[in-house]
């Protein structure tokens, strides 16, 4: 007997499995929506790399067939605007934790926000640090117990949205990893936007989060995602903040226009330079370089 | 204004930091990350000032782990990176220069190096970084660590700096120092065609047939650039040849032996000294950096009081040169080792002298270079002895 190909083989580094992800866990869905974001997209894949951090998220850049950097704990925006930088034409996309982006690299997610370097984030929130084992993270919600908040957190949690919003984003949207269709179409989206876009993705992780929370399942948090959902396309990013046991505003907060990074950068420097900064150089200087 | 040209042929007075700066262009360097600190600064502004001319990205990050982390990816999207930094800014690199090695990138660290610790004298002169350098990230790993002597060399070196780190595919560290680093000297840059550039040995075969770590004989593998089609995958963790992460010993016994082993057996291409009146010398000078001019004149007031002094000058610190020391040791009586630390790279000379020469330091925590007449104080004890 044959095993029949799955059709997103040509996307998953299918000799890698079994992947490391416990059962129940949401970051599997988030990869898959990924995927099909990207055949959607159309773009050429090999253009495409995945960079990650650290963490049980992080590990989708060694599960996609496509380029994958997985680096250092919190350190993945900024090897990715090495990358970028360095080579404009490559799509670029960030896939990691919120410990590994908003706690140990919340100074280079800011930054990269406030150049609107052209990246695409996506950060994978289940409100703790699943791969060190359930440790309470910049996400967690007030109160939730974790392996080091073992009588409740009091640390308040960042809201990625306003963070981000803030820092100067261009795209910022909140799925959940229920909510399959709109997690595509915001990959989609963000990937297509040229400047910073960032997509919270929140998922379960019943091995860190759930079980010390007493929150059930994987499919328990499933229909709470369902249940206590609410789409708010266009709210104010300071207004979603995630409460425990709370209603959970989604949506696509920010979409606006501004110049990236390297068109700034390229606008600056037209000024002093003719090539490779403008894209026509002008005929004074085509004719001089003719000359000589 | 037009394009500017990359190799500034011709004769200079530039200080060292933008010696470096140039040599780095004329390396093909075409993307640097940094982060201002004293005395490393004006490598960062004339990168600034230059990379645009030459179709190459400058960009100040917003720390120094950003900055490595930027030259990294950089450097995997097929452009040659640096970033230069002193002390403080060099301690945050030590997790992403593990994974240069680990991940096998080609890039240059260049450590502008001043008295510590901590923030110590931003603007004066040490050589407390040497140990760091070759055990500052954690677990096993081979480094390649220059150190310049002059303006001139400040540009040298980087040209070799980029070359060997392309060669061997790792990051090639380069520990100057505040001196080093501030003083305007003059430089002479070659004709363009007359500098030796090495590239990184890159794949082209098919994508199938491609395995990211699988070493040639050199124990080097050829490398790909992202967006070229193989879709690698690289990472930190221990990986096979396919790069896959795999927690077996036997993967990372290895990897990591491979890891030091292309250094170890290459040790003699890369090692380079600089020596004067070694043939006769019965105490030999081995210095490097400031240091090493310092101690040039220390042997040249001993030669004039009719000692027979020698000078080795450590040009490659790491690997350290042992089977020269060893040799020395057989016949000279003793080594001095002046340092602007409390006792660094004098700890490899003891080793590799192994009691068969005397090894003598002559250390101050930097600050200030030596006077010469105190190495040759200490010279002159061991003619006494
Ligand atoms: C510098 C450094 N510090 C700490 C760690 C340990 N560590 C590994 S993953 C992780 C947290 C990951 O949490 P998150 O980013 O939320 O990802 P998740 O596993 O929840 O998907 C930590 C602290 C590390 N690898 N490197
Ligand atoms: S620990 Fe949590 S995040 Fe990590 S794989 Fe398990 S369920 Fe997923």
């Amino acid at each position: 007997m044959t095993e029949a190909e799955h059709p997103l083989d040509q996307f998953l580094r299918a000799d890698r499995l079994p992947h490391i992800w416990c059962p129940g866990c949401g970051i599997g869905i988030a990869m898959r929506c990924l995927v099909l974001a990207l055949e959607e997209l159309g773009r050429p894949l090999d253009r495409v790399v995945v960079v990650s951090g650290i963490g049980c998220s992080a590990r989708v850049a060694g599960y996609v067939r496509l380029d994958g950097f997985h680096t250092t704990h919190g350190r993945a925006i900024p090897f990715a605007t090495g990358l970028k930088l360095a080579n404009p034409d490559l799509t670029v996309i960030v896939f990691s934790g919120d410990g590994d982006l908003a706690a140990i690299g919340g100074n280079h997610l800011i930054h990269a926000a406030r150049r609107n370097l052209d990246l695409t984030v996506i950060c994978v929130n289940n409100f703790i640090y699943g791969m060190t084992g359930g440790q309470f993270g910049p996400t967690t919600p007030l109160s939730a117990r974790s392996t080091t908040t073992p009588y409740g957190n009091f640390e308040p949690p960042f809201n990625l949205m306003a963070l981000v919003a803030a820092s100067g984003a261009v795209y910022v949207a909140r799925w959940t990893v229920f909510h399959v269709r709109r997690l595509i179409t915001a990959f989609q989206e963000a990937i297509a936007k040229k400047g910073f876009s960032f997509v919270e993705v929140l998922s379960p992780c019943p091995t860190g989060y759930l079980r010390r929370n007493k929150l059930g399942e994987a499919v328990d948090m499933m229909r709470y995602f369902k249940a206590n959902s609410e789409i708010r396309h266009g709210a104010d990013p300071a207004e979603v903040g995630i409460e425990m046991g709370g209603k959970l505003i989604l949506g696509k907060f920010v979409d606006l226009e501004r110049p990236t990074y390297q068109e700034r950068m390229r606008q600056q420097l037209a000024a002093f330079f003719v090539e490779p900064y403008v894209e026509k150089v002008s005929e004074e200087v085509e004719a001089e370089e003719v000359e000589s | 204004m037009k394009r500017g040209p990359a190799v500034l042929t011709g004769v200079h007075f530039f200080n060292g930091d933008v010696a470096c700066a140039e040599g780095a262009l004329a390396a093909g360097c075409r993307f640097f990350a940094g982060y201002p600190i004293t005395p490393a600064t004006e490598i960062a502004e004339r990168m600034a000032e230059r990379l645009p001319e030459v179709g190459g990205t400058f960009i100040q990050m917003e720390d120094e782990i950003a900055s490595l982390s930027a030259v990294l990816g950089a450097s995997w999207a097929g452009v040659k990176a640096m970033t230069a930094t002193s002390g403080p800014g060099f301690s945050l690199m030590m997790e992403n220069l593990g994974f240069g090695y680990m991940t096998e990138t080609p890039c240059v660290i260049v450590n502008v190096q001043r008295g510590g610790p901590s923030t110590g004298l931003p603007t004066l002169v040490g050589q407390g970084d040497m140990m760091q350098a070759r055990w500052g990230s954690h677990g096993d790993y081979e480094t390649i660590v220059l150190a310049p002597s002059s303006a001139q060399e400040m540009f040298d070196l980087t040209v070799t700096a980029f070359n060997l780190s392309e060669r061997y595919r790792l990051p090639v560290l380069i520990l100057s120092d505040a001196v080093i680093g501030h003083i305007t000297e003059r430089v002479i840059i070659p004709p363009e065609e007359e500098i030796t550039i090495v590239n990184r040995k890159k794949f082209t075969g098919p994508r199938e047939a491609y395995l990211p770590y699988l070493p040639e004989e050199d124990l080097v593998p050829p490398m790909v650039a992202a967006g070229e089609g193989y879709r690698v995958y690289i990472t930190g963790l221990t990986h096979d040849e396919r790069g896959y992460p795999s927690t077996s010993p036997e993967v990372q016994e290895r990897l990591v032996r491979r890891l030091a082993e292309k250094i170890w057996r290459n040790a003699r291409d890369i090692i380079r000294l600089e020596e004067r009146g070694i043939e006769d010398a019965e105490v030999v000078l081995v210095a490097y950096g400031i240091s090493a001019r310092v101690a040039y004149r220390a042997m040249e007031l001993a030669r004039a009081a009719g000692r027979r002094v020698g000078w080795l000058r450590l040009i490659t610190v790491w690997p350290f040169p042992e089977e020269r020391i060893r040799d020395l040791a057989t016949r000279v009586r003793a080594f001095v080792v002046p340092e602007l630390n409390l006792g660094q790279i004098v700890r490899e000379v003891e080793r590799c002298a192994a009691g068969r020469a005397r090894t003598i330091p002559v250390l101050r925590p930097g600050g200030a270079v030596h006077d010469p007449r105190e190495i040759l104080t200490v010279i002159e004890e061991v003619f006494h002895d």
